[in-house]
């Protein structure tokens, strides 16, 4: 029974997981590594590298902190108005990519609500990197609140009101009790941030309006390609975008098992 | 260092966890704050450390008014019942947290530090635990890491919520006493919050009951026990047997017992009479207790006594007089107190 449970998930993970990662490398190299790396003489396709790693870290640190704050704010303290809090937190997970590009062209879009305004001002956001930006941090929200308040809820204060009353100020309390304590949350919470930023793709479509080599992100320059019939451009960024992700998933096992080795101590 | 407690008063939403506590320690003092959950000790504990903050009321701390000082301004150590010990941090660097975070110009230098952690961890008899992790140690280390952390801010005030809580009963006995030494070796003034009488009583300078946050009474243990202001800490300090009885002019008799009067202050009318079962005297003879049951309970028997309708255990050592089962025999009930009937 034991047995075909295991051979049953790793069929299933193989199927599901690492066969259409494999492909996505093997269609790369299908014409050989020289027509690979030709793709990123495209001009565009440097571009749309740039735009994505613009757009990550931008959001990446941003989301760290008030993800941290909603988290501290929502796991230390009872006040009204915290369930409707936690909820709106978690609006983005339940509405649809395209609907969080949708609301910022009818924000900002020429003829949405302050399009006139920005006009006039000369400022463009739908259609520019501003809205690529806003949407990818729309739909990245929760990411990091949602991995830390489960656990500051369990924690509990007790520690930091150790600290406190040992005379520790604000800041020295989040440093060395707060953020030692979270730290695997924090980190798992901000690489899904980090993949999710990178990947994103329909509300990032919404708002860019495919301009080549100004508004294309990676995802969108992959379905551009593949709509050109580029196949190996296509899948040559897509492998580039899961080595990306493979990239995240192995920086973190580094940093578990560095910490790990110095006994815990991050500071 | 002193604390004066003036009139405090909070409450959490419609329920009021301090009602007009008012309280002074003196230096040197080990106080216990006792009384059932809800009571509102911790919530007076919290108070004092600055974890809370009362709605009116004020806290004196040796000659400084607590009203603006901030909780780590307060030089108060506090163990908590949890001991919320830094899971990241070995024990050492547990106990040395209080003196790292110190500013600059105060802190001391590091190889002082380590040296005041270790003659700390020696003291309290942890020095061979210093690098482990608080996960890596037992219940009742952990409590002497968390203890050795607040003693290493040379607090005026030491404060403890429920310090034996966690642990089993047997560790708990052993570390009473040693608590209590380690307060009179080392000066301390320190409040204790607890919920079993016994430890408050075998501990304290001074107990405190507490009931929905008002103190009942405040004093020795052993006036504490012979004499109780209410009727709840008589119930609450011991095992009490409750009688109803009817005051008239000073004197209240028991339902069913004519005989049997009992001075008092207290006003006209439905009163309640309440005495431990070590106090009941059984006399031989004709009377209007009889005997149920008889137990050996070390070395007292414990007699299981019917009076009128009532069922009263009481408890006589074993030299003393003793009844058959199934015999009638008078009852003395002398040593019975009156409370007004709440």
């Amino acid at each position: 029974m034991r047995i075909t449970l295991i051979a049953a998930t790793i069929l299933l993970l193989i199927v599901l997981l690492l066969l259409p990662l494999a492909v996505v490398f093997a269609e790369a190299l299908s014409h050989g590594l020289g027509a690979a790396l030709a793709t990123f003489g495209d001009p565009d396709a440097i571009s749309a590298i740039e735009l994505t790693l613009i757009i990550a870290a931008v959001n990446v640190p941003l989301n760290t902190l008030c993800g941290l704050a909603a988290a501290w704010c929502i796991g230390r303290f009872r006040f009204r108005g915290r369930s409707l809090l936690i909820t709106l937190i978690e609006l983005p997970f339940s509405v649809s990519p395209v609907i969080s590009g949708l609301v910022w062209v009818l924000l900002f879009g020429a003829n949405g609500w302050f399009g006139p305004i920005l006009e006039r001002a000369g400022m463009r956001i739908i259609f520019a990197v501003p809205g690529l930006i806003l949407a990818t941090a729309f739909v990245t929200f929760p990411f990091v609140a949602r991995t830390l308040i489960p656990l500051m809820q369990e924690q509990g204060a007790s520690e930091e009101e150790a600290a406190l009353t040992l005379g520790a100020t604000g800041w020295q309390t989040f440093w060395r009790v707060t953020l030692p304590n979270i730290r695997w949350g924090l980190l798992y919470g901000v690489l899904l941030c980090n993949a999710r930023a990178m990947g994103e793709f329909g509300a990032v479509a919404v708002v860019s309006g495919h301009v080549r080599g100004q508004t294309m992100t990676m995802p969108l320059q992959v379905e551009a390609l593949f709509n050109d019939y580029d196949w190996v451009g296509a899948f040559t960024i897509a492998a580039l975008l899961s080595l990306l992700a493979l990239v995240t998933l192995a920086v973190k096992a580094l940093l578990e098992w560095r910490i790990g080795e110095r006994g815990g101590a991050l500071l | 260092m002193s604390v004066d407690l003036h009139d405090l008063r909070k409450s959490f939403g419609s329920v009021a966890a301090l009602d007009g506590i008012s309280l002074s320690v003196a230096p040197g003092e080990f106080l216990a704050l006792l009384g059932p959950s809800g009571s509102g000790k911790t919530t007076l504990l919290r108070v004092l450390a600055g974890l809370d903050f009362v709605d009116s009321g004020r806290i004196v701390i040796g000659d400084r008014n607590m009203d603006d000082v901030p909780a780590r301004a307060r030089g108060v150590g506090f163990v908590f019942q949890h001991y919320a010990l830094f899971r990241h941090m070995t024990v050492a660097r547990n106990v040395a947290f209080g003196l790292e975070v110190r500013a600059r110009a105060e802190r001391p230098p590091r190889r002082e530090i380590r040296a005041r952690v270790q003659s700390l961890l020696d003291l309290l008899g942890i020095g061979d635990l210093a690098d482990r992790y608080p996960e890596q140690v037992s219940g009742g280390q952990r409590q002497r890491v968390a203890l050795a952390r607040a003693l290493a801010i040379e607090p005026g005030l030491l404060l403890l919520d429920e310090p034996f809580g966690a642990l089993d009963a047997r560790v708990r006995k052993s570390l009473r006493i040693w608590l209590r030494d380690l307060h009179d070796r080392m000066r301390l003034t320190s409040i204790f919050v607890t919920h079993d009488q016994a430890e408050a009583m075998e501990m304290a300078d001074r107990v405190a009951v507490l009931r929905a946050g008002r103190i009942e009474q405040v004093d020795i243990p052993d006036r504490l026990y012979a004499e109780p202001a209410t009727a709840f800490v008589h119930e609450f300090l011991g095992e009490s047997i409750r009688l109803e009885c009817v005051v008239e002019r000073g004197v209240a008799r028991i339902a069913g017992l004519p005989d049997c009067a009992l001075r008092t202050d207290c006003p006209d009318g439905p009163a309640i009479a309440l005495i431990r079962p070590h106090e009941i005297d059984l006399l031989p003879g004709e009377g209007p207790a009889k005997v149920e049951s008889v137990h050996s309970a070390g070395p007292l028997r414990r007699l299981r006594v019917t009076l009128s309708g009532n069922v009263l255990d009481v408890l006589r050592p074993d030299d003393a007089w003793m009844p058959e089962v199934g015999q009638s025999c008078g009852i003395g009930l002398s040593r019975a107190k009156v409370y007004r009937s709440e």
